[in-house]
């Protein structure tokens, strides 16, 4: 039998306001087990820790109950206070009497009756809670970064910058993302490439930082602290250890018809190409889909050029796999598709363009070397159209776009519409939009001189159609402040396409056993208070790939990311949680349905040998569960048929006899 | 292959040729139109009326007898066809069809409740999907090499796009592919899915009349020297809106390019 102290807090008038906690502390003195039972004004306040500590020595308990707040409030701190006074912090249990009976009731006397019931529960549960030790697991102190994007560069730049080793993998064949698209970044108009491509290159210079660009997460098993990641490095048929980025081949090759998705397919390149002139690593790669020679054995071109001998046609792909304490998902955002909305002729004519495209066509480095020139007769377009929400907030139509707001539209829109009034003051610029949306430092003041400064003309109502005329876009709109109907002779329309997680998000999320969301953006472990982990041990988020977000909060999530990993490996040993499953394999029938149930992946089964009554051995399938990924969900021990798996800390005894308290 | 017909009222009427010469193509194309015995009105002229399931039943008596018949549905007015179609998802809800099935155990000759069974297709689609335009274009005697037709959807063939399915209704393609299987041209523009002005003909012709002539105007702007369509309704608006451009119905196209309209000449 325990010796339990019970120690109800009135919270202030919190808990005392409806539920009368003297009657309490008296009606649970007589539940068996209790030697002890009082109550105090602030339970968690020094004084009152101080009160459980004495009467632990005093009355030497061996369980603690405190009927006060949420467990998630303070269950730590009066675990600490058991284990500094010599208990084993597993043996105290927390009868929510706040949230769950104070806070919902308005009568003292159901208030008081309930608070009873919950304390009694907590007893019968402490009676039977046996002292758990959690155990301990080294630390792999180097970190994975997946997207080499403004988030996993800042967030790998940060890691390395407290001293540990970090890897980019970077699916591209440079790291840089989509900001390195990006021609002037909100609100400041600074440009993408002079604030980006110097973080490139200092990433591509810190020691502690290993850059896999052209390469692909394949495999991940372990768990925090110990990850074994398996890294496909794609053959880019050219060495990048040798290759001195000099460019002769990509100048030579005749293959010179290919879309070049680096400028969205406005411009070509060729089938060996390095990006862009600042990328990182700056070494060419050959698209096999392109080469005449992988595909069928007859140019050359390209190898007789090199005069580094870089080019190898015979590479192969190669894995590779390492050991990592934490991983960092950065891996960021792409627009949707416009096939689904040829409402706006995206696919009818060269002259309705999406809002990345329009920063190639505004960037020196684009295609028309930054000149604002009609793709389909590179004529200089007098009237533009900016369409907002083309996919966002589609809230009837979710199988063509997204119900979510992408955020970043109504900042880079404005910004668009400011940078062609003020190069080409002979332009007219309409933005039709549902509302603006530009809450963020500096961010209002920005959209208010678009319209004010820049004479953008904002019209609030959607646009319905664009039609292909002769040489001109025929818009019609509707106004809804004037209540009518508008029609534009547009020359250019320019898209704000809805934004959405990678592709490659949801198959690495699957490896990472980490959660997603409907729209496939990760799951962050609370909304508020752990925005940058996920629910899985060991895994952060870094920017788009959590939700839409510009480019100052990506760079702040990435910081923070880079923060939690540093805090992760600055420990030698982590302590686990020991409130995970445990298999009867005794009772364990080998049926796999804990396996497949197992959120985490913490579940294997294995073969093991057992000795049978009558001295004969016998070999059996049964769970095993790895207690360093468990994360003590409990959803093993509802699935298990033979009721073989219990949760330590939460046996199944321990549940029914709370069941059994509260029913009596 | 034998299917159950629609023709539906107009067809009686003002749009005969649309009928008839849907019927003789099927023939030439190897299927029969059988059409529903004592079918009734759509329900297209009660679309405004209160009473949401008095307006179904008649549909729903024209997919049950095909039901019965174990064949599809065809259908060729475009508003028939959306109004039968969106009768027929409707009565894929059990809660709805509960509600009309009521109804119909009025019927003398009702025998079993209808849920949305049977496969209503338009004869377009049933061209497309199952002769196939491949199959169309090889029974062409008169192929309409060099003419340039524009293909008028009107509104009421490919929307809501989710319950008609017929194809997308931003930048639909049927048409198109039918024209060209009969050996002409499509031109594809702009105002092909817009409105014709529909029934608003009766109340305020005249802003019928701007809708239909923004059509043919945006047909002849990118070449076209005849309209086709499906629809009676938008035939009419076309027409009386003083387009310079023939308005013909898909299925005159077709006993064109097949030899039907010269042998019945």
């Amino acid at each position: 039998m325990q010796r339990i102290g019970v120690f109800v807090c009135h919270c202030g008038t919190n808990i005392a306001g409806t539920v009368n906690v003297e009657a309490v502390s008296d009606a649970l003195r007589k539940e068996p087990g209790v030697v002890f039972s009082t109550n105090y004004q602030y339970m968690c306040s020094q004084a009152g820790q101080d009160i459980i500590k004495n009467a632990i020595a005093e009355y030497k308990l061996t369980g603690i109950v405190v009927c006060s707040c949420s467990p998630r409030m303070h269950e730590a701190t009066f675990r600490k206070t058991a284990a500094s006074a010599g208990i084993n912090p597993y043996m105290v249990e927390i009868a929510n009497i706040r949230e769950q009976c104070s806070w919902v009731h308005k009568d003292t006397l159901t208030g008081t009756e309930k608070a009873i019931i919950l304390g009694r529960a907590a007893i019968a549960k402490v009676n039977l809670n046996a002292p758990l030790t959690p155990g301990q697991t080294p630390v792999t102190k180097r970190a994975l970064v997946i997207g080499g994007g403004i988030a996993g560069i800042q967030t790998a730049l940060d890691i390395a910058d407290a001293g540990f080793p970090v890897d980019i993998v970077e699916k591209k064949p440079t790291i840089g993302g989509k900001m390195a698209q990006l021609d002037k970044t909100f609100p400041t108009l600074d440009c993408a490439a002079c604030i980006l491509t110097p973080k490139m290159v200092d990433v591509a210079q810190n020691e502690k930082i290993r850059i896999f660009s052209y390469s692909e997460v394949t495999e991940v098993h372990g768990f925090v602290g110990n990850f074994d990641v398996t890294i496909k490095k794609k053959a880019r048929y050219v060495r990048e250890d040798i290759c001195t980025g000099c460019g002769a081949c990509t100048e030579k090759c005749p293959q010179k018809k290919i879309p070049n998705e680096f400028n969205l397919g406005m411009d070509t390149r060729r089938a060996i190409y390095i990006p862009f002139a600042q990328a990182v690593p700056k070494v060419a790669t050959i698209d096999p889909d392109h080469c005449n020679m992988l595909k069928n054995g007859k140019c050359g071109v390209c190898s007789k050029v090199c005069t580094a001998g870089a080019i190898d046609y015979n590479a192969k792909d190669e894995f590779l796999t390492e050991k990592y304490g934490a991983i960092v998902v950065a891996t960021g955002f792409n627009p949707i598709p416009m096939d689904k909305f040829d409402e706006f002729a995206y696919s009818q004519s060269k002259d309705v363009i999406t809002s990345l495209e329009f920063e190639r066509l505004m960037n020196a480095a684009g295609p028309t070397g930054g000149k604002l020139l009609r793709p389909s007769d590179g004529e200089h377009p007098h009237t533009l159209v900016f369409v907002q929400c083309v996919g966002s907030r589609c809230e009837a139509c979710a199988e063509k776009g997204k119900e979510y707001c992408s955020k970043i539209c109504c900042m880079y829109t404005a910004k668009h519409a400011m940078l062609t009034r003020d190069k080409y003051p002979d332009t007219e610029v309409y933005v039709f939009y549902i509302d603006v949306r530009t809450p963020g430092k500096n961010f209002d003041e920005f959209y208010r001189r678009a319209v004010e400064e820049y004479g953008v003309h904002y019209i609030k109502g959607m646009v319905g159609k664009v039609s292909p005329e002769g040489n001109k876009l025929k818009v019609q709109a509707s106004d809804l402040i004037e209540n009518r109907q508008i029609h534009i002779d547009a020359d250019l329309v320019v898209l704000a396409a809805a934004i959405e997680p990678d592709k490659s998000a949801r198959p690495l999320a699957t490896m990472l056993t980490a959660s997603m969301d409907t729209n496939d953006f990760f799951t962050e472990a609370h909304p508020k208070l752990r925005p940058v982990e996920s629910p899985t041990a060991g895994v952060f988020l870094s920017g788009a790939c959590q939700g839409p977000k510009d480019i100052p909060e990506t760079v702040a999530q990435a910081g923070a990311a880079a923060s939690k990993v540093i805090g992760l490996l600055c420990k030698d040993q982590l302590t686990g949680n020991p409130c995970v499953a445990h298999p009867d394999e005794m009772m364990c029938s080998g049926c796999s349905n804990c396996e497949k149930v197992c959120p985490y992946g913490a579940i294997t089964y294995v073969d093991k040998e057992f000795r049978m009554p009558d001295r004969t051995t016998k070999v059996r399938r049964v769970a095993q569960v790895n207690e360093a990924v468990c994360q003590g969900c409990g959803c093993c021990t509802v699935a298990c048929m033979s009721g073989a798996m219990d949760l330590k800390g939460f046996k199944n005894e321990q549940i029914f006899a709370e069941v059994d308290a509260i029913c009596r | 292959m034998k299917v159950s017909y629609y023709p539906g009222c107009t067809l009686r009427n003002k749009a005969k040729d649309l009928d008839f010469y849907a019927r003789e193509c099927a023939k030439v194309l190897g299927f029969e139109l059988e059409e529903v015995e004592d079918w009734q009105c759509c329900g297209g002229a009660f679309t405004s009326s209160s009473d949401e399931i008095a307006t179904k039943l008649s549909s729903v008596r024209a997919l049950k007898a095909a039901k019965e018949a174990g064949q599809p549905l065809v259908t060729v007015c475009s508003a028939c066809h959306n109004v039968i179609k969106r009768t027929n998802a409707a009565m894929k809800d059990p809660a709805f069809a509960a509600k009309v099935n009521a109804y119909m155990k009025q019927d003398k000759d009702f025998t079993e409740d209808y849920n949305g069974e049977t496969e209503v297709c338009h004869y377009l689609e049933y061209l497309r999907d199952k002769v196939g335009f491949d199959e169309v274009a090889k029974k062409v005697v008169n192929p309409l090499t060099g003419r340039k037709i524009a293909a008028y959807y009107g509104c009421l063939l490919l929307r809501p796009g989710k319950v008609m399915a017929m194809d997308d209704p931003e930048n639909p393609v049927i048409l198109e592919d039918f024209i060209r299987a009969l050996g002409a041209e499509p031109v594809v523009y702009p105002a092909r899915n817009e409105c014709c002005g529909g029934y608003m003909a009766i109340e305020n012709a005249d802003a019928a009349k701007k809708r239909s002539l923004s059509v043919s105007e945006s047909a002849a702007n990118h070449g076209a020297a005849e309209l086709v369509t499906a629809c009676p309704l938008c035939r009419y608006n076309l027409v009386k809106s003083g387009s310079e451009l023939p308005v013909l119905y898909f299925t005159e196209l077709l006993a064109e390019a097949l030899g039907v309209k010269e042998a019945n000449a």
